[in-house]
């Protein structure tokens, strides 16, 4: 359950309640997720391509006999890809019954900030990556962008069928 | 599931399903002219212990169906009633509909009573000329009926300790009703009085039993005057057992219903209470305390000894009690019906089973596909090391694949269930099927031993059922066109299954008019399916009736036809890694066969590269492997090339084109090639690049965490740890035909 989804817009939440995030680099951004749905951290393994699938989509890897598919979360955000590399890291997240891999640059930090510091993102028509990042917190003068995980996962057995 | 009840419940509604299997088995029986007293005896035992269940869970209408199911059986067994094919008939509608009821009160969904009335009143049409009892007996509601006891009696109680009677009488125990009691003066003149005296074991207590139920049932029957004392001597209190069964009950039964309807409410204790019912010549009711306490085993009442072999025509045949069976057997029978019914009733030892949970099968199962990818690993790794093979690690490891494979074999066996119960599912669609169009038709079943997976076997059904409505409503023709062609009036709708070279193969015929082609050809041409005036085989043309949007019927029938086409079925029956096919010969009738992996959780597969990946192409699907030579390669369009095998033409396909992961090469001399052969004849040859192995593979889903993925089946785990896509040939060959393979690819790759 992604708590943020749920208190986000509503104001009457408690502000001070605190929300731990997992943030990580892409490039030079920096990006954050709910650490409730991050399921574990891994090191980048060859993913194995899947044919006519969206180029964000790295392939399925072998998480301990599961198949898990990994997306390159550089690429489905449009940002400059660098290619994989050993030094590559795949968070592992839960999200609605589903587990996806999400290959970033590195994991930074563990952030716990009051909800109420959390602002939405302003509203930037033209722009791809609105809605890809929920809100956006600042933390020692740097701007960490909260992901909505949902709109970055590749689409589920529905609509691929 | 921690409420015990609810589980008691479930293992209930699991028994009622073999039950009804057993039901069904019967009636099958009874419909090839078994109808003697063995088998509606196997029926009615069904029915009984369906009713006594349902009855204990208060599900009322099937309690009421099943009743009036099993007067009909009764009157049958009797000899009152006559079996011919109407009848038979009738109670398969019976058997039908009291599925249902079982499934709607598993799901406490009450079910439509238009649907069930119907066959009530046929039910009540043949059976009720039967007797006047039979009337009283047709009480749909075991509404709890206020017990009457005779003040005097509770005194006599109330004499005994205190504690006791909170022992033996349940909290709920209802207000003593004595307005309630039938009058006598109206009792008719062929009322009995019969002396009761039941005195419960423990063990009629540690089962679940409750004697105020047994007293309320009584009631129903006429009037009850009941009396209690203590088995045996009481121990002091504080040495009393609570558990402990030392009341004796003598009751008084004053009723018009023969004795066997008296011991029928005793039915589910027998064995676990000293029990005699005697009737009493004298209205009187009498007290005699020197009977009481018997021991459980000698307590077979006279009338019980007379009756008790099972050929014996006997009306009065006690149901349940068909065998003089000693106090520890009946219990159990109580408990298990199923195995007098599956072995015709003749005591056979059971072949012991387990019911397990699902989920852990299939964790069972997941975790030997980690052991056999672990194996393969392990395998590859002192492969890697340059152990010599004749090394002891090296013949460990064959001895620990050769166990790995044997484990698997085992597990997947677990799995593994008989097609019977889906067949028998078949028989009823085939009745409704021929109701509904008119058609007199028969289902005959084959090979209903065989066995495949779980998971298969449910998700036929569907297809199945719609492959069997189309053979009832398209195969078959009508009974006057059946008797022009010189075939008997009643079609005849074949159902088999058998194993061949490890899979099951599946098939549906029918003995109809096959089909008809040039229709066929028509109905695509209109529907814009194919080119018209095309010259096709008859196998194209029989395999026009899988393309999506087909539907022969003229006028879109009640039965088949509802959009839903052979196109669904076809899907279907690939998802499950199976293939059909269709034979059909005009004036004989049509074959559908369906042939299945006997499992979905392994697959033999060859290990092929295509650019940097590993695939797997399922073994099956391979007919031979070829190196193109470039006598062999043929341009046929612009961009699309065919091969020559044995003087026929295939095309031909570049995997890793196909799937985008390359363009297409200039030149196929020297590639090697799988040629793939399909169900229906069709072929292609697919180009790899290089073949590394042949071995099983562990499938593993991509539905789930991905979706589906065009011209891949699923993935596998390979010896590196590597994840290798397995194809689907079919999917992949049906999805490249048509267009040119390479013009797609070179869109990819520009």
């Amino acid at each position: 359950m992604d708590t943020i989804t749920q208190d986000a817009p509503q104001d009457g939440k408690d502000r001070n309640e605190e929300v731990e995030l997992l943030s990580f680099r892409i490039g030079e951004h920096e990006y954050s997720v709910d650490i409730m749905s991050v399921r574990e951290i891994r090191g980048w393994t060859r993913a194995t391509s899947l044919p006519r699938s969206p180029h964000y989509v790295h392939g399925v890897i072998n998480l301990r006999g599961t198949v898990l598919p990994v997306v390159d979360l550089a690429r489905r955000l449009g940002l400059e890809a660098e290619e994989p590399s050993e030094r590559s890291v795949i968070i592992v997240v839960d999200l609605e019954g589903r587990t996806v891999g999400v290959r970033v640059d590195a994991v930074s930090d563990i952030l716990s900030i009051p909800r109420g510091e959390m602002q939405p993102p302003p509203e930037m028509l033209n722009d791809d990556t609105e809605r890809f990042v929920r809100g956006l917190i600042v933390i020692e003068d740097r701007m960490v962008r909260v992901l909505h995980l949902e709109a970055v996962l590749p689409p589920g057995t529905e609509a691929a069928a | 599931m921690s409420d015990p009840m609810q589980e008691i419940r479930a293992s209930f509604f699991i028994e009622c399903e073999e039950l009804l299997e057993a039901l069904h088995d019967g009636l099958e029986a009874m419909s090839d002219g078994a109808a003697d007293g063995e088998t509606i005896n196997i029926v009615f035992r069904a029915v009984h212990s369906i009713k006594g269940g349902a009855g204990a869970f208060s599900l009322d209408q099937l309690v009421g169906f099943a009743h009036k199911f099993e007067n009909a059986l009764d009157a049958v067994r009797a000899g009152t009633l006559s079996v011919d094919d109407g009848l038979v008939r009738l109670f398969f509608k019976c058997g039908d509909i009291l599925s249902d009821l079982v499934r709607a009160s598993r799901d406490d969904e009450p079910l439509d009573t238009a649907i069930t009335d119907p066959v009530i009143a046929e039910l009540l049409e043949v059976t009720g000329d039967v007797g006047g009892d039979e009337e009283a007996a047709e009480e749909v509601d075991f509404a709890p009926t206020a017990l009457s006891l005779d003040l005097d009696d509770i005194g006599g109680l109330a004499g005994a300790d205190d504690a006791m009677a909170d022992l033996a009488l349940p909290d709920d125990l209802p207000p003593l009703d004595i307005a309630g009691e039938p009058d006598p003066d109206e009792a008719a003149e062929q009322e009995t009085t019969y002396r009761i005296v039941f005195s419960p074991e423990p063990e009629l207590y540690a089962g679940g039993n409750e004697p105020l139920f047994l007293f309320r049932l009584l009631q129903e029957l006429g009037k009850v005057e009941s009396s209690v004392e203590a088995t045996a001597t009481l121990p002091a209190l504080d040495e009393l057992q609570p558990n402990a069964a030392l009341l004796t009950w003598t009751l008084t039964l004053v009723t018009n219903a023969d004795v066997s309807a008296v011991e029928e409410v005793f039915e589910f204790v027998d064995g676990l209470c000293g029990l005699s019912i005697e009737p009493l010549s004298d209205d009187r009711p009498e007290h005699p305390g020197e009977e009481s306490g018997l021991p459980a085993a000698e307590t077979t009442t006279p009338i019980e000894a007379a009756t008790a072999t099972p050929s014996d025509p006997l009306p009065a045949d006690p149901p349940g009690t068909s065998q003089p069976a000693p106090a520890g057997d009946a219990g159990e029978e109580t408990e298990d019906p199923r195995p007098a019914a599956a072995s015709g009733a003749k005591p056979v030892a059971k072949s012991a089973t387990v019911r397990v949970d699902l989920e852990r099968i299939d964790r069972l199962v997941n975790l030997v596909g980690e052991l056999v990818i672990n194996q393969a690993m392990l395998a590859q790794s002192v492969a890697t090391a340059g152990l010599p093979s004749n090394s002891p690690v090296s013949s460990g490891l064959d001895e620990f694949q050769h166990l790995t494979r044997n484990i698997q074999e085992s597990v997947m066996m677990i799995r593994a269930q008989p097609v019977k119960s889906l067949f028998q599912r078949m028989g009823r669609i085939v009745r409704e099927a021929s109701t509904a169009t008119g058609k007199d038709a028969r289902l005959v079943t084959d090979g209903e031993a065989t066995e495949i997976d779980k998971t298969v076997i449910e998700r036929l059904s569907d297809p199945l059922t719609h492959m069997i409505r189309n053979a009832v409503d398209h195969g078959l023709e009508t009974g006057e066109q059946r008797v022009a062609a010189g075939k008997p009036e009643r079609g005849t709708v074949r159902l088999s299954a058998a194993h061949r070279s490890g899979r099951v193969v599946i098939e549906v015929a029918d003995d109809g008019g096959g089909i008809n082609r040039a229709r066929v050809q028509s109905i695509a041409e209109e529907k814009g399916l194919i080119a018209p005036g095309q010259s096709l085989a008859d196998q194209e043309i029989d395999n026009l009736l899988f393309l999506p949007g087909f539907s022969t019927a003229a006028e879109v029938s009640n039965l088949s036809g509802r959009g839903v086409g052979m196109d669904v079925v076809k899907s279907s029956i690939s998802a499950l890694g199976g293939r059909i096919s269709i034979t059909s010969t005009p004036g004989r009738g049509t074959c559908f066969s369906i042939s299945l992996p006997l499992t979905l959780a392994v697959l033999d597969g060859m290990v092929v590269g295509v650019e940097d990946e590993t695939m797997v192409v399922p073994l099956n699907a391979i007919a031979e492997t070829l190196t193109l030579s470039e006598t062999d390669i043929r341009p046929l369009g612009p961009q699309t090339r065919v091969v020559l095998v044995r003087d026929a033409f295939v095309p031909l396909l570049d995997l890793g084109a196909e799937l985008g992961y390359r363009a297409p090469r200039a030149d196929y001399v020297g590639s090697i090639a799988l040629l793939i052969s399909q169900e229906d004849g069709s072929r292609a040859a697919l180009v790899v690049d290089q073949i590394e192995d042949q071995r099983q593979v562990v499938i593993k889903g991509l539905q789930d965490s991905y979706g589906h993925v065009p011209g891949v089946a699923a993935a596998t785990i390979l010896g590196d740890g590597q994840i290798a896509l397995i194809l689907d040939p079919a999917d992949l060959i049906a999805n490249a035909s048509g267009k040119s393979a390479p013009e797609t690819a070179l869109q990819k790759a520009g």
